[in-house]
């Protein structure tokens, strides 16, 4: 026990001071819930810190600088060649320092990964509804720091001055000349002039290692704070509620495990620095105003404002000695634009139309929020054809099709295909909860057939196992909207007349639809002592079930026909 | 400095001494029923009842696992001790050198740390006995009396500064905020300088000789004679000026006779050479593809596809508006040299561009 009293000296010493033993001891038996999809978030944090590590090893051999070197170093293709001290001391990191390359290659890997996991998390946090009160602050910050990761993502790669991200630059400095009214003059302020002028990089600079990484620092900690603070959701399962969160302790279970995914997390990254290389900036060249490569594609997380650029037409007009150059401003703003403003509002918006006030800490299965998961289907196909597209030239090239035929393609699909996955995902949720409801009203299919006295052939069936129950049962809860105070219930309330009152009734029936749930919940037997009351019929005696003759109709709830008209009058 | 304050309490298995309910207790023996009882009502400030299993159930296989765990950190502690050999081992300043040296320190740093990961998981998942704990939440929302003893304080507070009383600090302190708001603004003002006219003009003007880009070699008709060649060509004497280049950047075509239409403006051509800017009428990348076959001149950044034979009209793609012609003739010495700038501002769309 000897390092026990030694620890004890050093607990006693800080909590003399600082009081933490209480506080640190509730932390310490936190308790964290377990599904896979809780990791992408986790994912992001990690290539987050790996790019504040390799990140501060390239800031002490990076020049940000444009003045002109000739060069004259270990890469010799480019040797007597004119180009910035930022792009010749990018190739010393690459060609001089003993791991510059590396590191090199896993920050940009992260960078990649980070903008990756952010997504991932951010679609599994809708699609689960887990951004729902009391969680929508988290959610505002997350997207935030998605804005944030994209640009911190655009000058982090504009950095090294290589012919290829040039070219995104003068890109970016055509996008702000567009602007109406003020666009020459955010693009002289950003450039300290024309462009590409002498100032951008050293501004880069000082925005991707200091400003935009210190808020992404201060977001993800409050973003953390908060997930800490309000606890974790959890994945519908047997014994979790709205009121409890099961799970394993912090320590040391969670702490070992985040521990260890961490570690695999760098591992992977140092592979893929390892074996798969990213931006060959000495294979691009210096940047140069007069040159450009075929083929030139931006990072990933840029894919979706490229191919909003590219498949927009070409509209512009000209009032009165003014540009509005709609080509331009309105694919670079408008899409992600409205994503971004579409996400930020969504849970408010959900709330206003179902009068949902309640918290939520168990998530919803997708299948389950049939409209939110088509909405959110809808946007992944919208975004996803824009994305596409911004890689159309490559795309084009390899599957041997005309490169305006891309273009055209994308043209309809940007608009049609959003609509087509909203009505299909909602079919397909709605023919899933159907089979759920099957499978609560009459049981798992054994495979086994049995012949009855009289002759006739069953095949058996097995009730559902409570844990599955308890997942199959989980559905979100709606209120009704406010109704007359009257009798009548076709008399509707005072707050929904009128047009809002008349839309958001409709939204709500949109929202809310939804398979009902067999109305006595247990209709091949089984009861699992959360019975809601009893209709009576008692398929109930046979204990375990294994003999149930479920498969015969037994006329239990409804059948979970039509579901498509019907409202939802779930308990 | 929080985590290191709770190293000091005890984990599982030794006895709580800030709770007076809590004997000490001997690890691997079971919490005292009492405790449990006691504590119910206020789980999270007294010392609870133990949680957690001291150990894993079957033993066997948890030693089977200790080994392996083990093994898993001799094998990062190997592939650490490898990158730090590595280091010194494999030298750079060559391109092959530089292969081998990020091949090697990426595998033994990937090998570090997918080992300690691996080694930890196995830890976690084999080793520590499996729980599943239950944790209470509470309402966030705080409760009535709560919210009202905030709003009074609140309250209180803003009566005692007389901010509500007394409008005219009130009024004067806002008022005083407006220019420290708008300070800060206006010291960006010298992040550059405005635009006026820059972006209507290039370099080119009367007489300013074509050179070829690369070479900075002057060219006469003679040298550019072969049909559906094309060069690119900079004002002579802005080889190293890059903010000129980024607008008087030009593309050289030579035609056969009779292949230029119009729109094409043929007093601006020579012997079948006709000059378009370079820089894309989109968002400026230099549109720098171009096909001999079809005359197109296509833009690879968000092709822009531009129709060379006819004055660079756009065919396909989200340009707006064609590449601007440069009028060319030749200068006594024959060589090819511009009439006079651009007639149109080049490259985008911006909103001062009539």
């Amino acid at each position: 026990m000897s390092t026990n009293r030694a620890l004890e000296g050093v607990g006693t010493w800080l909590d003399d001071r600082l009081h933490g033993a209480r506080g640190v001891r509730v932390l310490l038996r936190k308790v964290f819930p377990d599904h896979w999809t809780f990791l992408l978030g986790e994912i992001a944090l990690y290539s987050f810190i790996i790019l504040l590590l390799t990140g501060t090893f390239l800031t002490l051999f990076f020049e940000p600088s444009m003045s002109k070197v000739i060069y004259h170093g270990s890469y010799t293709n480019l040797d007597g060649v004119s180009m910035s001290r930022a792009y010749a001391s990018t190739l010393n990191i690459s060609f001089d320092v003993r791991g510059g390359l590396l590191m090199r290659q896993i920050h940009h890997w992260a960078a990649d990964l980070f903008m990756a996991a952010i997504m991932a998390h951010m679609i599994r946090i809708f699609f689960t509804g887990a951004y729902r009160k009391p969680r929508e602050v988290n959610w505002l910050i997350g997207i935030i720091l998605f804005t944030l990761g994209l640009l911190e993502g655009l000058f982090g790669y504009s950095l090294p001055d290589d012919l290829l991200s040039g070219a995104g630059l003068r890109i970016l400095e055509g996008v702000l000349q567009s602007i109406p009214i003020v666009g020459t003059y955010l693009a002289f302020f950003l450039f300290g002039g024309p462009f590409p002028g002498n100032d951008i990089v050293p501004r880069m600079y000082m925005l991707h290692i200091l400003l935009i990484p210190g808020l992404i620092l201060a977001l993800v900690t409050a973003h953390l704070f908060i997930m800490v603070f309000q606890k974790h959701t959890q994945m519908p399962g047997k014994g979790r509620t709205n009121t409890n969160v099961v799970g394993q302790p912090m320590y040391p279970y969670f702490m070992a495990k985040t521990g260890a995914f961490f570690f695999f997390t760098f591992g992977i990254l140092a592979l893929a620095g390892a074996f798969a290389q990213i931006n060959p900036v000495w294979l691009y060249g210096p940047y140069n105003p007069v040159a450009m490569a075929a083929g030139s594609q931006p990072d990933f997380y840029m894919g979706m404002l490229e191919g909003a650029l590219r498949v927009f037409p070409a509209w512009q007009w000209v009032v009165f000695g003014h540009t509005f150059a709609f080509n331009v401003f309105i694919p670079a703003l408008l899409p992600l634009g409205a994503l971004f403003t579409g996400a930020a509002f969504w849970p408010f918006i959900e709330q206003w139309v179902t009068g949902d006030r309640l918290e939520h800490h168990v998530n919803d299965r997708p299948r389950n929020a049939p409209t939110r998961t088509a909405i959110g289907i809808a946007v992944i196909t919208f975004y996803g054809v824009l994305w596409a597209e911004g890689a159309n030239d490559i795309l084009a090239e390899h599957f041997d099709i005309s490169l305006y035929l891309t273009t055209e393609i994308a043209r309809i699909a940007w608009i049609v295909g959003p609509v087509i996955a909203y009505i299909v995902t909602k079919r397909i949720c709605l023919g899933l909860q159907l089979k759920d409801v099957h499978l609560l009203e009459h049981g798992v299919e054994t495979g086994i057939i049995r012949q009855l006295p009289s002759g006739e052939f069953i095949e058996e069936t097995r009730p559902v196992d409570e844990e599955s129950r308890a997942v199959l049962e989980s559905r979100p809860h709606y209120e009704s909207l406010p109704r007359g105070a009257g009798a009548d219930p076709e008399v509707p309330a005072p707050g929904m007349r009128g047009a809002i009152g008349k839309a958001r009734e409709r939204l709500y029936n949109v929202i809310t639809e939804s398979v009902p749930l067999p109305a006595s919940g247990h209709a091949n037997g089984h009861g699992n002592g959360h019975a809601i009351e009893g209709n009576g019929h008692s398929v109930e005696d046979n204990g375990h079930g294994e003999q149930a003759p479920a498969a015969v109709p037994s006329g239990s709830g409804q059948s979970g026909d039509a579901p498509d008209d019907e409202r939802p009058d779930q308990p | 400095m929080a985590d290191l304050a709770a190293a000091g309490e005890p984990g599982q298995g030794a006895g709580r001494p800030d709770g007076p309910q809590a004997p000490h207790r001997v690890i691997g023996t079971p919490a005292p029923a009492a405790s449990r009882t006691m504590l119910a009502g206020e789980p999270e400030v007294a010392a609870a009842p133990r949680e957690l299993p001291a150990d894993p159930e079957d033993m066997d296989s948890a030693r089977r696992a200790e080994r392996v765990v083990a093994a898993c950190f001799i094998i990062a502690m190997l592939a650490g001790l490898g990158f730090i050999a590595a280091y010194v081992i494999f030298q750079v300043h060559t391109v092959n050198n530089t292969l081998h040296s990020n091949l090697a320190l990426g595998v033994t740093m990937a090998v570090t740390f997918i080992a300690m990961g691996v080694g930890a998981t196995i830890w976690v998942r084999r080793l520590m006995p499996d729980v599943e704990l239950t944790e209470e939440r509470h309402p966030l929302a705080s409760t009535p009396e709560n919210k009202a003893a905030f709003a009074e304080t609140f309250e209180e507070g803003a009566e005692a500064s007389q901010f509500v009383k007394r409008p005219l600090i009130r009024r004067t302190l806002i008022a005083a905020t407006v220019p420290v708001a708008l300070a800060p603004i206006v010291l960006l003002r010298d992040l550059g300088p405005l635009p006026e006219k820059s972006l209507d003009h290039t370099v080119w003007k009367k007489g300013t000789r074509l050179v070829v880009y690369g070479t900075n070699r002057p060219l006469t008709p003679a040298d550019f004679s072969s049909p559906g060649g094309s060069l690119s060509v900079i004002p002579e004497g802005f080889a190293d000026n890059d903010d000129a280049l980024a607008k008087a950047a030009t593309t050289l075509i030579k035609f056969r006779p009779g292949e230029l239409q119009a729109p094409t403006v043929m007093n601006w051509t020579v012997d079948g050479i006709v000059a378009y800017s370079k820089i894309c009428t989109h968002l400026g990348c230099p549109a720098a593809l171009y096909e001999q076959t079809t005359h197109h001149i296509l833009c690879p950044c968000h092709q822009s596809t531009f129709d060379a034979a006819r004055g660079a009209q756009v065919l396909f793609g989200p340009a707006t508006r064609p590449l601007p012609q440069l009028p060319l003739t030749t200068n006594a010495q024959g060589f090819l040299v511009a009439q006079s700038d651009y007639h149109e501002p080049v490259g985008p769309s911006f909103w001062e561009r009539s």
